[in-house]
């Protein structure tokens, strides 16, 4: 196969399995690799992360973590007065962040889930990170509405527990939609997550080197054997809730959106918020998967298993959605033109030109031009620019809940109640201290946790497919069959090692098994 | 106390007084070991198959194959029915949607001050009805989800028999391969089928790479 070079930080050639041949499919796992270098290469990691480097970036992690415990116990001791939050601006960089960590936390689900609806088993070598991200993402998010009730002890009168004042929640409200729609989100992505995990931590388990992680990995694998009867009812499970999280996962960001659609507030009193909230955390969420899978592919040794292939489909479905958020931005501004209602109009004026209109212009560069790169083929096979553009969305989706939360607020019906919003440094601390906890988190699961879905994995690769039934010939490449005789039977050689078998397809390096589909 | 006489081959005779009865077993156990299973091991998918097809056709029922991820199509061929697990899940779902309708419309559209503080608190807004059930849909929904997903997950660890935290399995050190790149048929002694000769004859009959007796 043709190698493209990629240097980034270290140089290097790159496989590239990002061209389409109709003959076949292009491999999912490359460099030959049977279901044993699966094994060892994610287990591989682990030891990888043992390593000075790990603990250097572990350590700037939680010394980040510290500036978000300092600053909380400077909110908690003194109030909601160490923000920046003022009269007409009351909701800034508290939730601005709560939007911006939910939405990062939507791809997550989005990979595992509805790919998984559609097939695209691409997807199993990066939905483990995915919903890890999501996990930790929506842990950040989660954080901030519960401080920023002002009183964070009383936060409990968020939940419907009978009390003494004989008072319960309002469910008119969408506030209360959102605690039950991030509640449940949370819940149902960590159940999805630690669930998917259990066959892998169990291959922990088997191959724990201490008496201690033995037992630990033993303890969370739940005693999982791998049994047949177990994995009917497991994949059943996997579709159902694959089949439960994408409904759940759309409405998670609408309720978001729902806290400013349903206010009269120009800016947010917008219909479409919720398909546009939607694409937009589904945006930022694929960015931030690419900023994480890009530097963890190159150093710790998952090249074969996030291909470049990978990468490509990544960066195609973040151009998709990238042009519906594009889109949605230029919809608001025909919309406020073509209403006639003169406040929404001057809002939006006030939006591209007021004092906040750096804000909205850097919002369109990074979201809308930055991301048209990616038409390129150049573009996406280079990883340097692939990094690059995902670190510009991952910016301009946080100003983009910054120009719709504070350019909205700051200016509305009357000019005698308009105002402008600073951030303290409290503010800007809590915010770099939240990137502490999800960085804390993202280190500890690169060190103890598997961080590709082995079993997941292994289920698409070639030799995963049995040959009893004359039905399975139709995923033959007619091509490849005629090249070798071991290309006509790949699933002889199983858990070999690569080598130990003659090339495929002519040019092909030796070892690499050629590719023959089949569904998950 | 009992007493025993021991014989010498000089036809002499000694007499020894035992405190414990030598006819009643001793209390602490040796190590004793008891076979529970037996298990084949293969190393491709295919192989796999032809063991199971076998294996089934053969008349077993206490039997299973363990493999590191789902084998596609294995389920008719082991003779595996269609897993429950949905019904439990529309279970959940129902009784989600039920819990949610009923915790919204009772907070917010009854009062029973006889209940004290669980009392509903019906609350006017803008002249809108108390049962306004759409803006209540959202809470129901995710309710729904919610108890979906637990019928989901629970439900399956709870037909599988998890978590099993021991399994006479894990003493074998070739079975530590299950969860990486080797498939394993394993048969039980507690099968009525199970024969000390005839199943080792036709887990042989399949070409495994090795068999073992699992011993707990």
């Amino acid at each position: 196969m043709a190698t493209i070079s990629n240097p980034f930080f270290i140089g290097g050639t790159e496989v590239d399995n990002t061209i389409d041949d109709p003959r076949g499919r292009s491999p999912l796992v490359l460099g030959g690799k049977g279901f044993r270098d699966v094994t060892d290469t994610v287990v591989g990691v682990q030891d990888k992360c043992n390593t000075l480097a790990w603990y250097i970036c572990f350590g700037i992690s939680l010394s980040l973590l510290s500036c978000l415990v300092v600053t909380l116990g400077l909110l908690f001791s003194t109030g909601v007065g160490v923000w920046g939050n003022n009269q007409p601006v009351g909701w800034a960089f508290d939730i601005i962040n709560f939007v911006f960590w939910v939405g990062i936390g939507h791809a997550g689900t989005l990979i595992s889930a509805i790919l998984f609806l559609f097939r695209q088993n691409w997807r199993t070598s990066i939905n483990r990170f995915a919903e890890s991200m999501t996990i930790f993402a929506v842990i950040c998010a989660a954080m901030y509405p519960g401080v920023h009730v002002g009183r964070p002890w009383l936060a409990y009168w968020l939940f419907p527990i009978p009390n003494q004042m004989g008072m319960w929640p309002q469910f008119r409200s969408p506030l209360m939609w959102d605690v039950f729609a991030v509640g449940t989100y949370f819940t149902v992505s960590t159940l999805f997550w630690y669930v998917g995990m259990i066959p892998d931590i169990a291959t922990l388990r088997d191959r724990a080197k201490s008496k201690i992680s033995y037992f630990i990995y033993g303890f969370l694998s739940f005693g999982w054997t791998g049994s047949v009867r177990h994995w009917h009812r497991y994949e059943k499970m996997y579709l159902l809730l694959c089949a439960l999280s994408t409904p759940l996962v759309l409405s998670v960001h609408s309720v978001v959106s729902f806290d400013f659609a349903t206010s009269q507030l120009p800016g947010w009193h917008t219909t479409f918020f919720p398909p546009y909230f939607v694409a937009g955390a589904v945006f930022g969420g694929f960015a931030m998967v690419l900023t994480l899978a890009i530097p963890c592919r190159q150093w710790l040794g998952l090249k074969e298993m996030i291909t470049m292939r990978h990468i490509d489909n990544m960066c195609k479905v973040m151009l998709g959605v990238g042009m519906i958020v594009a889109f949605a931005y230029i919809v608001e501004l025909f919309i406020a033109w073509y209403s006639y209602y003169h406040y929404e109009q001057a809002h939006f004026l006030n939006r591209a030109f007021g004092p906040y209109g750096w804000a909205f212009m850097a919002l369109f560069v990074c979201n809308v031009f930055v991301p048209q790169i990616l038409w390129f083929k150049f573009a996406r096979s280079n990883l340097i620019i692939v990094f690059i553009v995902a670190n510009f969305i991952n910016v301009g989706m946080w100003l983009e809940r910054f120009v719709i939360i504070v350019s909205s607020l700051h200016r509305d019906f009357i000019p005698g109640s308009w105002g402008m919003y600073y951030p303290t440094p409290v503010d800007i601390f809590m915010f770099v201290g939240s990137f502490g906890l999800f960085f804390t988190l993202f280190f500890l699961f690169l060190r103890f946790l598997p961080v590709i879905a082995m079993a997941e994995v292994k289920s698409v690769m070639p030799q995963a497919h049995g040959h009893l039934h004359a039905d399975h010939d139709d995923d033959h490449n007619p091509q490849l069959a005629t090249a070798g005789a071991s290309s006509t039977m790949p699933d002889t050689t199983a858990g070999e090692k690569p080598g130990d078998e003659p090339g495929g397809q002519p040019g092909e390096k030796p070892g690499e098994k050629p590719w023959r589909g089949g569904n998950w | 106390m009992a007493t025993a006489t021991l014989e010498t081959p000089y036809g002499l005779t000694r007499e020894v007084t035992l405190v414990r009865d030598p006819s009643i077993d001793a209390s602490i156990d040796i190590e004793h070991s008891e076979t529970v299973a037996v298990l084949a091991e293969y190393d491709t998918v295919d192989a796999v198959f032809y063991a199971a097809d076998k294996v089934r056709k053969a008349g077993y029922s206490r039997w299973d194959v363990h493999s590191p991820f789902p084998i596609h199509g294995i389920d008719p061929i082991m003779g595996i029915k269609p897993t429950i697990l949905p019904w439990i899940v529309l279970a959940g779902g129902t009784t989600g949607m039920i819990a949610g309708l009923f915790l919204t419309l009772f907070t917010m559209a009854t009062s029973i001050p006889a209940l004290g503080q669980f009392s509903g608190y019906p609350y006017l807004i803008s002249g809108k009805p108390l049962n306004s059930l759409p803006a209540y849909i959202p809470p129901i929904f995710e309710l729904t989800i919610l108890f979906s997903a637990f019928g989901a997950v629970f439900g399956m660890l709870l037909l599988n028999n998890l978590p099993m935290l021991y399994n006479p399995l894990f003493r074998s050190h070739r079975f530590k391969r299950a969860t990486d790149d080797r498939f394993f048929v394993v048969i039980e002694t507690a099968d009525v089928k199970y024969d000390e000769v005839e199943t080792v004859k036709l887990l042989r009959s399949t070409k495994p790479l090795a068999l073992e007796r699992v011993e707990d």
